[in-house]
Parts: structure tokens; C-alpha cells; sequence
């Protein structure tokens, strides 16, 4: 019976899937669920037990002993105030940097090339190159040194952040700009003329119709910077090894320095936990770009 | 009469402005450029000469004294004498460069093909899927797309682990398969095929395959390539996975081995970067037009 009044609902809608269409979506599905939905589910489980032997249930012992962890504590710091400050500086250069280029200056098409181009180099090129500019000997205090400025040890000092946002803004900004370029080019020529006829200043053009039209492009190269915040730690790791200047000691550092001794309850629960992080930033990005960009979005 | 002088004054405001931003674009984008550069220009310069600009940086070389080290690190764009030698080195005399090399490409080559194959199956299938189910799994996509892989290699470490894949190839190659990152992007193409085309090749008497195979898959081709490009050089610079998935270091790809080149090899590391370079190049300047759709249709997660 039951049976029969589903099927009749599926017909009067006559929505039926069609075979052809679920069968495309099952490799990727099967795959996904394999390597990643399942793996996670036992990383869950992972957190919340004793250890992989006995089973026994501790609940959030695991989380409590990862955050009272110093080294944690001193990785997520520094990450913390890394990402807060990059990935902001990240949004508005690349913004800038596309506004220059939409003012239709001249080789625009070369220079788009260009500022892509730190997409192209292996990572361990860069590291090179960053530890010739960068080390204590290195060319920038050469550079430096001729204008009297005393030589900075830019990797073992407060400079060090600033030694790595540098990286991460040049391998980022290219792909960030591009993105801006082409939301600057969706937003609707007509808006700008009437506003410029109502006689809007460039302040008020900018901040009060360009912005709310970018606004859900603010909100995608926000999120992919700091996705990509997370990324530059490889170079960092690359740069500085296993235990670097305090400042430097990153998520990145003690993920990798936890696999090494493969402690299941300690990596389960620190993935975890930067998961739910994760998701709690990614949700009020959200919020706030729902709320900002309501009354253009149609 | 005054509004016509304002007018043209205006005018030249405007194109100083322009000069000034244009000089500024380029200084930024030369800065941009240099790494590249001075990658490849060092590359054809004698080990002598690298170990003498950079002996400072990288103290332990191979030099035995006779070479001038110089107490200052010294950044030349331009070497003393154009020399193959360190090419000659990585391609005749060292093959474990080119061993690496093909380490790379059997590890990158399946994930970008298979990544692609079943991303544009499953991105036919969210695009034509209706009801609820289809977009709580397209969520879950998106959420798996936004994780760091700080966060992913556990599972993958221990997924790995239980179908006795560590150490195997397959450990890297098949979760880089499935990484969702493709799909999100295809189905964002696929939405917008329009609904009347689609109609009316039904009318035709076409089925879905039909559709899928003659319609979607020739109207998604340039976004195919850009998202190869991307895929290609998430994959062809990992560093993190085979470190952690492979313990056989005679498997390792040439991003692993390029960075951890010791300082003896120093002389060398910036040809073998320059080697590796060459096909990522070779794709961005064949495709930069399809890379930058390819980055442009990425944009906006909710669309």
C-alpha cells in the first residue's frame, strides 16, 4: 500500500531520476564516501576513544588534552594571527590590484600574465629563492645595508610574519585578481551611469554600489585565501623544518611532527577540531555576505 | 568657456594618473616575475658560480676553497658565463633526476585524467538531479572542498592504512581522484547549460547519454582544460602526501626530492626547478586564456 502511494506521488510529478543520470554520479559518489565521508566518520570515532586497541569511550578527554596542549595552543596562536592578518591584506591588494587593471591602462594582458605567473614555480624554487632574499646574509640586507640599515635576522625575529605573508600574497594575488577582475566586469554598466548622472562621487560609487555587486566574490576570495592561508604553511615548513622560531611553529609543524609519532587520539581530534573551526568561520562569512549583499542579489 | 578648461585639465589629471598606475602595475609585476626569472637565469650558470654567490647561504658546499665565496650573498640575473653544465649534470650524469621526473608524471598524469572523468559524470548528474538528497550531497562536497589538508590527510592516512595502500601509489592517486574540488567546479558550468537546449534535443528523441555526450560534454571543453591546468598544478607541486603516504623514497615525485635538495647539490637545484617548470609553463602559456576562465567560473560558491 505504502509502497503503491509513493510511487503514484513520483509519477504525478513525473520527475523520475533517470538511470542514465544516477549511474554518472556513483564513481564519484562511491569514491568520495571511500576516501573521504567514511575516513572522517572513523577519525570522529578515533577522537573520542582511549585508544585504537581498547575502544573504551572517553568523549572529549582527547579534545580537552589537545587544547590544553602548549604546542597546540602555540601553533593555532600563530596561525591564528597569521591567517587574521593575511588573508584581509590578501582581499584588498588583489581588489586594489584589480581596479588598476579594469582602469584600462595599458598591457593588461601582460601584466595578468605576470601577476599568475608565481602559480608556475615548484615550490621548492621558491623556497630557494625566498631563503637568497631573506637570510640573515641574504640579498635583502645587502640591499638594505647600503642605505645603512642595520642587517634583521627577517626569519628569527618579529619580521618573520612578515617574511611569509610576503609568500603568500605573491603566490595569491594573481588568482585573486582575476576573480575581481571579472566580478568588476559583471557589475551592470547602466547602475554606474545613473549614478554618476545623480551626480555620485567616486566614494560613494565604490562603496555603496560596487562593493554590495562584489560583495559575494569579497566572500568567495575571502574564504579561498584562507584556504590557501592553510596552504602556504607548506613553504613555511619547507623553510623553517621541524622546529622553527617560535612565531613560525604552525598547525602545519604540529600535524606533521604528531604523525611522526602516528598518536591517533591526538591527530583525530586536533583534525577535528580545525574542521569545526573551519566551518564556524566559512558560516559567518556567509552570514555577514547574506546580510551585506541582500538587496542586489536577485 | 571655463567648464571647457576644466574640462581638459581634468583630461590630464586623468592621464597622469593613468602613467602613475601603470608604472606602479609594472614595478609590482616585475616583482612578481623575478622568482621565475632568477630561477631560470641561474640554471645557466657553472656550480662554481652558484656555490660562490650563495656559498654564504648555504655553507656547507662542495668547494674545496679554491672557489671565491663572497662574504655577501650575490643576486646575478645575468651569469658570468652562459653554461649547460648543470643541465649536462640533472639529464646525463645524475638519471635519478629524471627517475623523479617520472615519478611526478605517474602519480600527477591518473589523478588529473580520472579526476576529470568522474567529475564531469558527477557534475552532469548535480546539474540534472532534482530533490533534496542531491543538494544535501552537493553540500557535502562543498564543505570536503573547504577542509585544509592539514585536516584531510588523517583520514586519507588512515583510509590508506586500512586498504593497504600505504606506501603503493595508489595511497596519493586515488583520494586525489576523488577530491571534490572539480565537481564543484564543472557543475557550475553544467547549470548553465540552458534548459531549452536541452528540451529540444529531447524532442529530438535524444536521450540523457545522448545529451550528456553531444551536448554537455562539447559546450564544458574550455573549462575541462582550465580545470586540468589547476589540478595538474595543485598535484605536480605536492610535497605533503608522498611525504607522509610513502615511505620508499624511490618513489618520492621531484617536488618531494627538489625540496629537500641538499646544499651540495645546490648547483643543480635551479636547472632541475627549471626542468620541472617547463610543463606548467608549456600548459599556462598554451591555455592562459582557458586558465583564466577556468579561475573566473571558480568564483562565487553559491552561484
Amino acid at each position: 500500500m505504502i509502497k503503491r502511494n509513493g510511487k503514484q506521488i513520483n509519477n504525478s510529478k513525473s520527475k523520475k531520476e533517470n538511470p542514465f543520470v544516477i549511474a554518472c554520479i556513483i564513481p564519484s559518489l562511491a569514491g568520495v564516501l571511500v576516501f573521504f565521508v567514511i575516513p572522517f566518520l572513523v577519525v570522529f570515532y578515533y577522537s573520542m576513544v582511549d585508544n585504537p586497541i581498547n575502544h573504551e569511550f572517553v568523549f572529549f578527554n582527547n579534545f580537552v588534552s589537545v587544547l590544553k596542549n602548549s604546542a597546540f595552543r602555540k601553533a593555532a596562536l600563530n596561525t591564528f594571527t597569521f591567517s587574521v592578518t593575511a588573508v584581509p591584506l590578501a582581499v584588498v591588494l588583489s581588489l586594489l590590484l584589480a581596479m588598476v587593471l579594469d582602469y584600462k591602462i595599458p598591457f593588461v594582458s601582460q601584466f595578468r600574465t605576470c601577476f599568475l605567473m608565481p602559480m608556475m614555480v615548484p615550490i621548492a624554487s621558491i623556497v630557494l629563492i625566498w631563503q637568497v632574499i631573506f637570510d640573515y646574509n641574504g640579498a635583502l640586507n645587502e640591499a638594505t645595508s647600503f642605505l645603512g640599515i642595520a642587517q634583521i635576522d627577517w626569519m628569527k625575529s618579529g619580521y618573520c610574519h612578515l617574511v611569509i605573508t610576503a609568500l603568500f600574497l605573491w603566490k595569491n594575488l594573481g588568482y585573486n585578481m582575476i576573480l575581481f577582475l571579472s566580478a568588476l566586469n559583471n557589475i551592470p554598466n547602466d547602475v554606474i551611469e545613473v549614478a554618476t548622472l545623480e551626480g555620485a562621487g567616486p566614494f560613494y560609487k565604490f562603496f555603496k554600489i560596487k562593493l554590495r555587486y562584489l560583495s559575494p566574490t569579497i566572500l568567495f576570495v575571502t574564504i579561498l585565501s584562507l584556504i590557501n592561508s592553510f596552504k602556504v604553511f607548506r613553504e613555511v615548513y619547507l623553510l623553517t623544518g621541524d622546529y622553527p622560531f617560535d612565531k613560525l611553529y604552525m598547525l602545519q609543524h604540529f600535524m606533521n611532527n604528531t604523525f611522526r609519532t602516528l598518536d591517533y587520539q591526538k591527530l583525530s581530534s586536533a583534525a577535528i577540531i580545525m574542521s569545526i573551526v573551519m566551518i564556524m568561520i566559512i558560516g559567518a562569512l556567509f552570514i555577514v555576505e547574506n546580510k551585506y549583499g541582500e538587496d542586489v542579489e536577485g | 568657456m571655463s567648464k571647457t578648461k576644466t574640462n581638459s585639465s581634468v583630461k590630464r589629471n586623468k592621464k597622469l594618473i593613468m602613467a602613475l598606475l601603470t608604472f606602479i602595475t609594472a614595478v609590482s609585476a616585475i616583482i612578481f616575475l623575478l622568482p621565475t626569472v632568477l630561477t631560470m637565469a641561474n640554471s645557466f650558470m657553472k656550480s662554481s658560480e652558484i656555490s660562490a654567490n650563495y656559498g654564504v647561504i648555504f655553507s656547507q658546499t662542495e668547494s674545496g676553497g679554491k672557489t671565491f665565496i663572497s662574504k655577501r650573498v650575490n643576486l646575478k640575473f645575468i651569469p658570468d658565463t652562459v653554461s649547460f653544465s648543470q643541465y649536462v649534470n640533472v639529464l646525463f650524469k645524475s638519471p635519478d633526476y629524471l627517475f623523479k621526473f617520472w615519478n611526478s608524471v605517474i602519480l600527477v598524469v591518473p589523478i588529473v585524467v580520472f579526476q576529470l572523468g568522474t567529475a564531469v559524470l558527477a557534475a552532469y548528474a548535480f546539474s540534472r538531479l532534482k530533490g533534496r538528497l542531491k543538494e544535501i550531497v552537493f553540500f557535502l562536497y562543498i564543505i570536503l572542498m573547504l577542509m585544509p589538508y592539514q585536516v584531510t590527510l588523517v583520514p586519507n592516512y588512515l583510509v590508506s592504512e586500512k586498504l593497504g595502500l600505504l606506501d603503493t601509489r595508489w595511497a596519493i592517486i586515488l583520494p586525489g581522484i576523488f577530491t571534490p574540488f572539480s565537481v564543484f567546479l564543472l557543475t557550475k558550468i553544467m547549470r548553465r547549460i540552458p534548459a531549452s537546449l536541452i528540451e529540444a534535443a529531447k524532442l529530438d528523441g535524444a536521450g540523457e547519454m545522448q545529451i550528456f555526450v553531444h551536448i554537455a560534454v562539447p559546450l564544458c571543453k574550455s573549462v575541462l582544460y582550465s580545470v586540468a591546468i589547476l589540478v595538474f598544478i595543485d598535484y605536480w607541486n605536492m610535497v605533503e602526501q608522498p611525504l607522509i603516504l610513502l615511505s620508499d623514497s624511490s618513489k618520492y615525485p621531484l617536488s618531494v626530492f627538489l625540496s629537500q635538495i641538499n646544499t651540495g647539490e645546490l648547483g643543480l637545484a635551479f636547472a632541475v626547478a627549471t626542468i620541472y617548470m617547463i610543463p606548467t609553463i608549456l600548459m599556462f602559456l598554451y591555455g592562459e586564456e582557458y586558465l583564466v576562465e577556468g579561475i573566473t567560473y571558480s568564483g562565487g560558491i553559491k552561484g
